[in-house]
């Protein structure tokens, strides 16, 4: 085994000095500004990104044409936007980067957009899901979603698929939260359901106690009750009350977002989850190929207890489109170049199948529903059916500030 | 304290001594303007540095000088930043001198009105106060969504060249000077205005506010003036802010910015005006050094700088510096 090691190593290392020696005189480093939350309660979401995206460059370095990169991070700390955009802007000035990426919070991504156009620096987000924050600059392509791209394919499936005539929502009140809320409401009623009562249930910060809300709930006897909180303990406490307050006796159908059941989480929920229905862009149990190859990799680099989640495909697609990018330009990255050769890319992604939409600079991805089951002791997801394919809903159907 | 010895006393004297200019205080502006020409690349950092002393200056005013600890300064701040914020993106005003001075009266009338009713508090209560008067504020700015843009923060403010000339370019060489020139101004200020006769009432309240009462000194309204003279100047620096950045969000309100501020002036030195200055540049420069260096753990290197300054420097970085200096004239003697 470990003399079957070596060779394999000896053959790799030939093979890429090969591989550099063809690619001799030309070969270069792209140098790429990382702005990510390293420090922190969100520290977790830069952890997740961060390893998505080192895992991709060791697990395919050919994919950059024989050029080398060389990531500087910065910490964004908190999602305030000044510290990112002094970030990018030393970024920009100081290091000299190609291109820019990361970025967890929009606020951050909102803040340095007018500086990837004036410093001609492309900008690949890899979270920042405001739906209109591609908007902000020509030079920004993103790989991560929407809440559009979840909750309205979510409002349209419920009416037609799960039954809900009628349904309440509740969310926590904070920007992700609404954009959910809205999304679901807007798809819910395109398809002839109706939004019977519209919850804000508290900050993001403190868990609270969900009982009030769900009581309210229980009295409107509502077909199905759209839920967006934080993932973790939120979630945690949203499955609780639900069983307690007697709404799954009730027969009212808790449906949600797939960030509610993220895979770091999802173990910790406890069994109140199972049954729960979610619309969302990945989760670590897919069964495709690509998928089973990203969590193998993943489990080998970073420990057998540890899961991606979509924070970390989010990076590990981010990194493969800026390969893409490189490739395309031989190294001589330019933000034009790199937009260009962003615009209409398809990949195949532990996701499915994505591509970079060439009007909007936005990803157009599978909606997957997602089932929570119990299965040999610990909780998984089960995909039960496909909404193919999902441009970004609020920008297609041009609503508030997604219309510019 | 070893008071000099004099032959016959003269208090008039002694305090027109301390307003006099020294040589060393000259060395904070050269050090600025020479950073100008041998750290060019390193301007966005230097403008963070200055817009950091402006406000920490503001918090000195009260805390070191009126002995009114705040735990919501960055009310001021962000009452600032918002005002100058709000002016450009929804009435297009994008002048940025005449939008710096509307951010620092707007915050100097919120400094006014919260500071005549919070500062017939004492201690804890005041305290208190002060920190619920910041997250109220920042509660606020999140509900009125459609003026401040909420969580989200305000977009779309559009600043015109400074002087019709200058642009806020991406080096930011022109908003250093800028900065510097505002920090001057409010420098000179905050001197004239401690060493007055003003400034030396309120040292009074502060050591003992019942005397000053026996002695038929207006003590609410003194702590009011400086109150809203302070609220002004960190407007001033919150107005800065926006303009440098041209974004605000709900984070110039927030509590971690108020606590920035007090550990930047604890660490540089209160009621010394300079304390402000050597505070935050060691601050943010350790913290930008730190942040690089180490992205994950850099938080826990800012925090054992601050332990160690604050167990074995009195005082602060200049209360330290200060004690050496007497030891080494001590043992010279």
């Amino acid at each position: 085994m470990k003399r079957n090691f070596k060779l394999v190593a000896l053959t790799a290392a030939t093979a890429l000095t090969a591989g550099l020696l063809v690619a001799g005189a030309s070969a270069k480093e792209v140098k790429i500004g990382v702005v990510l939350t390293y420090s922190g309660g969100a520290a977790h979401f830069g952890e997740q990104i961060g390893r998505g995206m080192d895992l991709y460059i060791k697990q395919h370095p050919e994919a950059f044409g024989g050029h080398t990169v060389k990531l500087i991070k910065r910490d964004s700390k908190r999602p305030g936007g000044d510290i990112a955009k002094n970030a990018v802007q030393e970024l920009i000035t100081r290091e000299k980067v190609d291109l820019l990426t990361g970025f967890v919070f929009s606020p951050n991504a909102m803040a340095s957009a007018p500086l990837a156009t004036k410093g001609k620096v492309p900008m690949v987000i890899m979270n920042a899901g405001t739906a209109w924050i591609p908007s902000l600059s020509p030079y920004i392509a993103r790989v991560s979603f929407t809440m559009w791209h979840s909750g309205y394919p979510m409002g349209k499936y419920a009416h037609d698929k799960l039954g809900c005539k009628t349904a309440a929502a509740g969310f926590t009140n904070y920007p992700p939260g609404k954009d959910s809320r809205n999304a679901f409401q807007t798809g819910l009623q395109e398809a002839g359901g109706k939004l019977v009562e519209s919850i804000p249930m508290g900050g993001p910060r403190d868990v609270p106690d969900f009982t009030p809300f769900f009581q309210r709930v229980k009295d409107l006897k509502p077909d199905c009750f759209f839920v967006f909180v934080p993932a973790g303990n939120h979630a945690a406490a949203v499955f609780k009350t639900y069983s307690a307050v007697g709404l799954k006796a009730a027969g009212v159908r808790l449906i949600g977002p797939g960030d509610i059941t993220q895979d770091t989480k999802l173990q910790g929920m406890g069994d109140g989850a199972v049954g729960m229905i979610t619309m969302h862009h990945y989760a670590a149990d897919y069964d495709n190929p690509e998928n089973r190859a990203f969590v193998a990799a993943w489990k080998k680099a970073y420990g057998a207890d540890t899961t991606p989640d979509f924070m970390a495909v989010q990076g590990w697609d981010g990194m493969a489109a800026i390969a893409h990018a490189i490739k395309a330009q031989n190294g001589d990255v330019t933000a034009d170049g790199t937009i260009n050769a962003l615009k209409g890319w398809t990949y195949r992604s532990p996701r499915g199948s994505i591509t970079i939409d060439p009007e909007t600079r936005d990803i157009i991805m599978d909606a997957n529903v997602h089932r929570v089951v119990k299965k040999g002791g610990r909780l998984m997801i089960e995909v039960i059916d496909t909404v193919p394919q999902v441009k970004d809903p609020c920008k297609a159907l041009k609503i508030g500030k997604c219309a510019k | 304290m070893n008071a000099p010895d004099r032959s016959a006393p003269d208090p008039h004297g002694f305090l027109r001594g301390r307003e006099r200019w020294r040589p060393v205080e000259a060395l904070p502006w050269l050090i600025a303007i020479g950073a100008f020409f041998a750290l060019p690349d390193y301007m966005i950092l230097g403008t963070q540095v200055i817009t950091m002393i402006i406000f920490a200056l503001s918090l000195d005013l009260i805390l070191g000088y009126a002995g009114i600890v705040s735990l919501g300064h960055a009310a001021y701040f962000g009452a600032g930043a918002y005002a100058t914020g709000m002016l450009s993106a929804h009435l297009g005003w994008g002048e940025p001198i005449s939008g710096l001075l509307f951010g620092g009266a707007v915050a100097g009338l919120v400094g006014f009105v919260s500071g005549w009713v919070l500062l017939r508090y004492h201690g804890l209560t005041l305290l208190m106060l002060t920190l619920a008067t910041a997250i109220m504020l920042q509660e606020l700015a999140n509900v009125l969504e459609v003026w401040t843009g909420g969580f989200d923060g305000l977009l779309g403010m559009e600043f015109t060249p400074l002087f019709g000339l200058f642009e806020n370019d991406l080096w930011g060489h022109a908003y250093y000077w800028y900065a510097l020139a505002v920090l001057a101004i409010c420098f000179l200020f905050a001197r004239r205005l401690v060493h007055s006769a003003f400034g030396r009432t309120l040292v009074g309240i502060r050591e003992n506010t019942r005397r000053m009462h026996a002695i038929g000194s207006p003590v609410h309204w003194r702590l009011v003036t400086v109150y809203t003279a302070s609220a002004t100047m960190a407007g001033l620096a919150g107005a800065l802010f926006a303009e440098i950045n041209a974004y605000v969000t709900l984070d110039v309100l927030s509590f971690a910015r108020s606590g920035a501020v007090l550990i930047v002036l604890i660490l540089g030195g209160t009621g010394r005006l300079y304390g402000a200055f050597v505070g935050a540049t060691v601050y943010v420069i350790l913290e930008d050094e730190l942040a690089k260096a180490s992205p994950e753990f850099w938080e826990f290197g800012v925090g054992l700088v601050l332990v160690l300054v604050v167990l074995f420097f009195r005082g602060g970085l200049l209360g330290g510096l200060d004690s050496a200096a007497r030891r080494l004239k001590e043992a010279r003697s």
